[in-house]
C-alpha cells in the first residue's frame, strides 16, 4: 500500500485537508497525517512516497482525488510538483527549528526519535546545567517572541537564582496578526517544544513547566496535550527523565482571548489566575516570575531551537545569520501574498527577497504597497525599503522591528491612514488598562486620526499625533502602549499622502 | 415532578462547586475553572462567581475582575453556533472588513451579538493563526480559510435554520 502524507495542520484543514485525506484513504492509500511544510498556498499538499522521495501534489481539492489516483498518483505519476524537497521554496531555506515540521507524524514518538529527536536532551543530560547555559549563550540565540533578548543570558540569571522551586514558562500566546509559526510548530512537531523546555529545566534547575497557549488555537491545544501525555508515558517527562536525576513536567494552560497576555509579565499574572495586567519591571521574571519564583519565560521558537543547538553544537547554529542576529529565523509570509507560509532561513536575507522571491508578490496581482513586519506593533514599510536585511539591528535602525517574524503584505488598495487608526483602536481594545499612556492614549489616538482624516485642523492634529506617539512610546509600562506608535508613525512617515486626503 | 428555577440554580451551583473543587489543587486554578465551567455549562453566570470565590477563598470582586477581563468568558448563553471572523491586519489585507460587514448584514446582528432565534452568535477575533490563507473564519472551533462572502454564506447555511 502506498504511503501518502496529508497535513493535519489547521491551516491545511481550513482549506479541506481532512476531506482529501478521507478520499485518499478510501482510494486505498496508507495516509499519514503530518504537519505542514509551510507552503500554504499549495495546501492541501499531498505527498506520495516513492523510491526517489516524496512527490508533491497540490493544491488538491477533495473532488480532485479520484482523478489524480486514476492518473497514477499513488505511483508518483501524473501531473505533480516534483520532489517536495527539491522545490525552490524548500531548497532556498535553512530549516533548523522547523526541520521535522511537515515531515513527521507529530504524535509519533518513534518518528520523532528516528528523525533526530531527543539527541539534544540526551546530550544536555550528559553535561552540567552551566555547560548547557553557556552553549545557549554561545549559540547567540535571541528571544524569538519579539524582544530579541539573549536566551542564554536569561537562563544564566535563573540558574544563579536560589529558590525552592523554579519554573519554565513557554509563551505560546501568539496573538500577532501575520504570525503562525508557533502554532505550526506545536501542531507539526510538539515533541521539539517539550524537549526544548526539558533542556531548559535541566539548565536552570526548574521542576515545573507551563505552556500558555491561546484559546484561538484549539487544534494546537489538543495536539500538545496529547504529545505531553505520550512524553510522560515514554519517560521523557516526569521523574528521572531518560534515566537521569531530572524531574520535570509540563502543563498546558489555555489563554482566554486577551492579546496583552503575550506580554511576559501579563502572561505570568494570567497563569497565576489573575487579570492579565502587566507588571512593572524590575523585578525581572528571571528572578521573581511565576508566583514570585525565578522563571524562564521564552517563546515557542526560542525553546524549540534549543534541541538542535545542543545536539549539533552552538557553533553550527552561530555560523548562520549576520551581525548580532545569529542562527535562523522563522519568517511568516501573510496577508495579500501569492505564496504565503513559513520561510526559515539565516538572518540577513532582505525584505525584498522574502516578499518577492519567496512570496511572489501579492495574491491580488496588484502592486505591493506596504508590508507590516513584526505584528500589530511593528512598522509599515514601503517597497523602497525592500533592501533592508532581516536582522534585529538593521530593523531597529530603520525605526522598525522584526518582532516574531511575521510579514503582512498589502497591495495598493490599502488606506494607510485607516491602518494607523486600526493600530490605535486595537490598542484601545486590548490595553490591560494599567498605565494611562496606553489606556487613554490609544483612545485619543483614534480620535485624532479621525479628525485628520476628516480634514479638521489637519496640520495641527498631525503635530498632536506625533506628540501623543512620543508620550506613549516614552511613558507606557510595556510594549503594547510603547510600540503602538510604531505602525502609526511609520504610516505617517512613509505614506503621508494617505493622511492628506 | 416539577423542577422550579430555584432547583435549577441549586443544581448549577452544585456542579460549579464540583468543577472548582476538582481543580482547586493546581497552581493558578481560576482560569482553568472558568474555562471548564463555560465548556460544560455554556457561560459563566453571575451566580457562579460567589461559588467559585468560596472554593478558592477569593473575594467575589477578584473573581468578577478576572471574568470581565478576558474576552473569552461569556456572561450569558451564546447561540447554538458561534461564528468568529478574523479582523486582524493580515486578513484585512485580503478583505476581512468587507467580509465582517457582509456577515453583520446577512445575520442582522453586530459583533458580540446573537441572532434573535438563538442560532448564531457572531463575533470578531484578532488572529486565528491562518494569516496566509485569509480571510479566516472559525465556526464552532473549526477553522476555515480563504472565506469569500459566498463561502461564508454556505458556512452560515449549515448553522442557521
Amino acid at each position: 500500500m502506498t504511503r501518502v502524507y496529508v497535513p493535519r495542520d489547521s491551516a491545511a484543514r481550513s482549506v479541506g485537508a481532512d476531506a482529501v485525506a478521507e478520499r485518499l484513504a478510501a482510494a486505498g492509500a496508507d495516509v499519514v497525517r503530518t504537519g505542514s511544510r509551510g507552503m500554504l498556498w499549495l495546501e492541501p499538499l499531498v505527498e506520495v512516497e516513492t523510491p526517489a522521495g516524496r512527490v508533491g501534489y497540490g493544491p488538491v481539492a477533495p473532488e480532485d482525488v479520484d482523478g489524480l489516483v486514476a492518473a497514477g498518483m499513488l505511483d508518483g505519476r501524473g501531473e505533480n510538483l516534483g520532489l517536495v524537497e527539491d522545490l525552490p521554496w524548500m531548497r532556498r531555506q535553512q530549516r533548523v527549528t522547523f526541520a521535522r515540521v511537515g515531515v513527521v507524524d507529530p504524535l509519533s514518538p518513534d518518528d520523532y526519535v528516528a528523525h533526530g529527536g531527543l539527541a539534544g536532551l540526551r546530550a544536555a543530560l550528559r553535561t552540567s546545567p552551566t555547560a548547557v547555559v553557556e552553549a545557549v549563550v554561545e549559540s547567540g540565540l535571541r528571544g524569538r517572541g519579539g524582544a530579541g533578548f539573549p536566551t542564554g543570558i536569561k537562563w544564566r540569571t535563573v540558574l544563579a537564582a536560589d529558590a525552592d522551586v523554579k519554573f519554565v514558562c513557554c509563551n505560546a500566546d501568539e496573538g500577532d496578526s501575520g504570525t503562525f509559526a508557533d502554532r505550526m510548530l506545536i501542531e507539526g512537531d510538539p515533541f521539539t517544544l517539550i524537549e526544548g523546555m526539558t533542556i531548559a529545566a535541566h539548565a536552570v534547575g526548574a521542576s515545573e513547566g507551563y505552556v500558555y497557549l491561546r484559546s484561538e488555537y484549539p487544534d494546537a491545544v489538543e495536539t500538545l496535550t496529547v504529545a505531553i501525555e505520550i512524553a510522560r508515558e515514554r519517560g521523557w517527562l516526569g521523574e528521572r527523565i531518560l534515566g537521569s536525576d531530572l524531574t520535570f513536567d509540563i502543563q498546558v494552560r489555555v489563554g482566554a482571548g486577551a492579546y496583552i497576555c503575550g506580554e511576559e509579565t501579563s502572561m505570568l499574572e494570567s497563569l497565576e489566575g489573575k487579570r492579565g495586567q502587566v507588571r512593572a519591571k524590575p523585578p525581572i521574571p528571571a528572578l521573581e516570575g511565576l508566583f514570585g519564583r525565578p522563571t524562564v519565560v521564552n517563546n515557542v521558537l526560542s525553546l524549540a531551537s534549543v534541541p538542535a543547538i545542543i545536539a549539533d553544537g552552538p557553533a553550527s547554529y552561530a555560523a548562520l545569520g549576520v551581525g548580532r542576529s545569529r542562527g535562523t529565523s522563522v519568517f511568516q509570509l501573510a496577508g495579500n501574498v501569492a505564496r504565503g507560509g513559513i520561510v526559515e532561513t539565516g538572518f540577513g536575507i532582505t525584505l525584498g527577497e522574502l516578499v518577492n522571491d519567496f512570496g511572489g508578490g501579492t495574491a491580488s496581482g496588484r502592486p505591493v504597497r506596504a508590508v507590516q513586519v513584526g505584528g500589530p506593533l511593528g512598522a509599515y514599510l514601503p517597497v523602497d525599503r525592500f533592501d533592508l536585511p532581516l536582522d534585529y539591528e538593521a530593523f531597529a535602525e530603520a525605526g522598525a522591528m522584526l518582532g516574531h517574524g511575521g510579514v503582512v503584505v498589502f497591495d495598493d488598495t490599502v488606506d494607510m491612514a485607516e491602518m494607523a487608526r486600526f493600530a490605535f483602536s486595537f490598542c484601545a481594545e486590548e490595553s490591560c488598562g494599567k498605565c494611562t499612556p496606553c489606556r487613554v492614549g490609544a483612545v485619543r489616538g483614534v480620535e485624532t486620526i479621525d479628525r485628520i482624516r476628516s480634514g479638521q485642523d489637519r496640520e495641527k492634529n498631525l503635530v498632536l499625533l506625533e506628540d501623543l506617539c512620543e508620550l506613549m512610546t516614552d511613558g507606557s509600562l510595556c510594549a503594547m502602549g510603547g510600540l503602538t506608535p510604531m505602525p502609526v508613525r511609520s504610516a505617517v512617515r512613509h505614506f503621508g499622502e494617505d493622511f492628506q486626503r | 415532578m416539577t423542577t422550579d428555577v430555584t432547583d435549577l440554580a441549586a443544581v448549577r451551583a452544585e456542579r460549579v462547586r464540583e468543577i472548582a473543587t476538582a481543580r482547586r489543587g493546581i497552581r493558578g486554578p481560576l482560569i482553568p475553572i472558568l474555562h471548564a465551567v463555560q465548556e460544560e455549562l455554556g457561560h459563566v453566570d453571575q451566580a457562579d462567581l460567589p461559588v467559585i470565590a468560596d472554593v478558592l477563598n477569593l473575594s467575589v470582586a477578584e473573581v468578577h475582575g478576572v471574568v470581565t477581563f478576558y474576552r473569552d468568558f461569556r456572561r450569558a448563553p451564546s447561540g447554538s453556533s458561534t461564528v468568529r471572523i478574523c479582523q486582524a491586519e493580515a486578513c484585512q489585507a485580503v478583505g476581512a472588513r468587507a467580509l465582517g460587514e457582509h456577515a453583520r448584514r446577512r445575520l442582522g446582528v453586530g459583533f458580540g451579538e446573537t441572532t434573535a432565534d438563538g442560532a448564531v452568535t457572531l463575533d470578531e477575533v484578532f488572529c486565528l493563526g491562518n494569516c496566509a490563507l485569509g480571510p479566516a473564519v472559525q465556526v464552532d472551533g473549526t477553522l476555515h480559510g480563504r472565506v469569500s462572502p459566498a463561502r461564508l454564506d454556505a458556512l452560515l447555511g449549515e448553522v442557521t435554520p
